[in-house]
């Protein structure tokens, strides 16, 4: 199989050769890939805060503002849509730990008045053609299935199996559905809070 | 400790590293004709894979992230489990014959176990805490001693039973793990705390 | 037959590696949710063994005996980190869709075993093709998996669907499926082979 002899000094040298190959090839692909990864996981937000949110002519993610909802103590990120410096609505990042499988995270868009404009799932673990349905669910305009165009300070965001719900839950999956709609509601309290205190720093200026 | 027993019943129950995330499926079915050497092969699982994740975990925080090498974590991770699994080897003979003669014939089948790897680079993609993450790795090695302890008790009924040739051996193997796997789907949606 | 196409389909239906070697099953059963899942995770182990078995050919000179199992494991670790970094840089949803499974390919059975058992013994052009051969022959039978699974449980086949998804049965999509898909497919495969 190997001419060479297994001594010591061959074996060192041989695994060393071979060690360091590798280490600069890696280093090097390293190098090249760098960039565009950093910008396919960018592309992956910008695209969701496009896809949810009114037209807007500044860098949402530049002028982005973390904001701890009352009462938690995990932030929800907030991208706001400017269009000539006044704000038309915003993208929010926001996330439910009660899924049927864990974390579920979504972009949610609102415009100015705080109406879903639309949504994006970022990242679910829930069961494939049940609870993973809900990025088709909850825009199809059967029944009261549709989110989209609501306003949650109006239309009671819950499943309507609860009491006061207005949106009708995912079937046989009523759990993620749940999880949904608090992800929708964390999202749209993230957003009034974004607008009060803009608007207060703005009157202190 | 609210954190740390649901790590815990996710990793047995609800993920359980077998029947849910299909790692470590190579030892379930070579190894697990008869009870006593699933149990083997579960304890070296356990031992390897508890001192592999508290020695990746360091090197990966320790080492690999301050110099910015995250990149080199696959080829680094499979390296130590691969000397860690030979020194063990060697410590064993020496020190405990006993433990040597039991858990010997499994260890070097360990390094190709990507359940192993797997619960390694898991622990870092979850930004697991150093204690959360061996309690993660005792966790999941527990359950997949569980699975292989269940699974070979069927075997032993099954080599019993008359089936039909083409399906003798591992196809029969792989449908009875799949009725298994259904049972832990039992499991999903369980939440602590 | 041609003894370079012959090594080729020795890869391919004598030498299975998921039917008659049964190696490498956890992504087997993993990624093969659904045909293009399947294929995916195949073609990106094919393209890592081609790479690790010609570079293990062309250096099984230099490399003592007693040393060459680390050294195998060093070169096919780097090319799956490679494959890692470059998958994250232009595909990144597919690379989120395999998730850990790709840097597990590092302990495919069936990496270490081709070079253990073929390129450590042969050219560089015939281990190449030996790379060809067991990664068609194992995207074959991981694509042809997840197409399975996929009609069962949502009646489509690469998104065309074939019929309503109502009739499907969800369980083939979920764990239990890929067992029991798998667990059918190499008794067929057992039942043809011995006829």
């Amino acid at each position: 199989m190997s001419k060479n002899k297994s001594s010591i000094a061959t074996m060192v040298l041989s695994l060393g050769a071979i060690t360091a190959i590798a280490a600069a090839l890696l280093a090097w692909v390293n190098d090249v890939t760098k960039t565009p990864i950093e910008e396919a996981r960018n592309a992956k937000k910008v695209t969701a805060i496009q896809d949810v949110t009114p037209a807007f002519t500044n860098d949402p993610i530049a002028d982005a503002d973390s904001i701890i909802p009352e009462g938690e103590d995990r932030t929800v990120v907030v991208f706001p849509a400017f269009e000539d410096g006044i704000l038309t609505g915003a993208a929010v990042e926001t996330y439910s730990m009660d899924g049927f499988s864990g974390e579920i995270a979504l972009m949610v868009g609102f415009d100015a008045a705080g109406s879903i404009t639309g949504y994006t799932v970022l990242s679910h673990a829930e069961t494939p053609g049940l609870g993973a349905k809900m990025n088709e669910w909850f825009r199809d305009n059967e029944g009261k299935r549709s989110v989209i165009g609501s306003n949650p300070a109006v239309r009671n965001m819950n499943v309507a199996k609860d009491p006061g719900g207005e949106v009708d839950g995912i079937t046989a999956a009523t759990i993620t559905s749940r999880a949904f709609l608090q992800a929708i509601r964390r999202a749209h309290s993230a957003f009034n809070q974004y607008c009060e205190t803009k608007s207060h720093n703005n009157n202190e200026q | 400790m609210l954190t740390y027993l649901s790590i815990i019943i996710t990793a047995i129950f609800v993920n359980n590293i077998v029947f849910a995330q299909f790692l470590g499926i190579c030892p379930f079915i070579g190894v697990s004709k008869k009870l006593s050497s699933a149990y083997g092969m579960g304890a070296a699982v356990t031992f390897v894979m508890v001192l592999a994740t508290c020695v990746t975990w360091l090197l990966q925080h320790e080492v690999l992230n301050p110099l910015g090498l995250g990149f080199m974590q696959t080829i680094v991770f499979i390296l130590v489990i691969a000397a860690l699994v030979q020194m063990l080897e060697i410590i064993l003979k020496k020190i405990a014959p006993a433990l040597y003669q039991a858990l010997g014939v499994f260890l070097p089948l360990i390094t190709t176990n990507c359940a192993v790897l797997g619960v390694a680079i898991l622990v870092v993609q979850k930004n697991y805490n150093l204690g959360e993450s061996l309690t993660y790795a005792v966790a999941t090695a527990v359950g997949f001693t569980m699975a292989l302890a269940m699974f070979a008790g069927i075997r032993e009924q099954l080599s019993l039973v008359d089936i039909p040739k083409p399906m003798r051996g591992v196809p029969i193997a792989l449908i009875c793990a799949g009725l298994l796997a259904m049972a832990f789907m039992g499991f999903s949606g369980i939440k602590i705390g | 037959m041609n003894s370079k196409l012959r090594i080729i389909y020795n890869g391919i239906v004598t030498d299975n590696p998921t039917f008659v070697l049964l190696l490498g099953m956890c992504p087997t059963l993993g990624t093969t949710s659904s045909a293009i899942n399947g294929m995916s995770m195949g073609l990106a182990t094919m393209g890592v063994l081609i790479c690790s078995n010609m570079a293990i050919s062309a250096i099984k000179n230099f490399v003592p005996a007693k040393v060459r199992i680390p050294a195998y494991i060093v070169v096919i670790a780097t090319f799956v980190t490679m494959l890692q970094m470059l998958m994250q840089a232009y595909l990144p949803s597919l690379y989120e869709t395999l998730g850990i499974f790709i840097p597990l390919i590092v302990v495919n059975c069936i990496l270490l075993g081709r070079a253990e058992a073929f390129a450590s013994k042969h050219s560089v052009l015939d281990s190449g093709l030996d790379g060809i051969g067991i990664g068609l022959g194992f995207t074959i039978a991981l694509t042809l998996l997840g197409a399975i699974r996929e009609l069962i449980g949502t009646g489509r086949i690469f998104d065309t669907i074939i019929f309503p998804e109502t009739f499907g049965s969800l369980v083939f999509v979920l764990a239990p499926g890929a067992f029991i898909a798998l667990g059918f497919m190499i008794a067929i495969f057992n039942y043809f082979k011995n006829r």
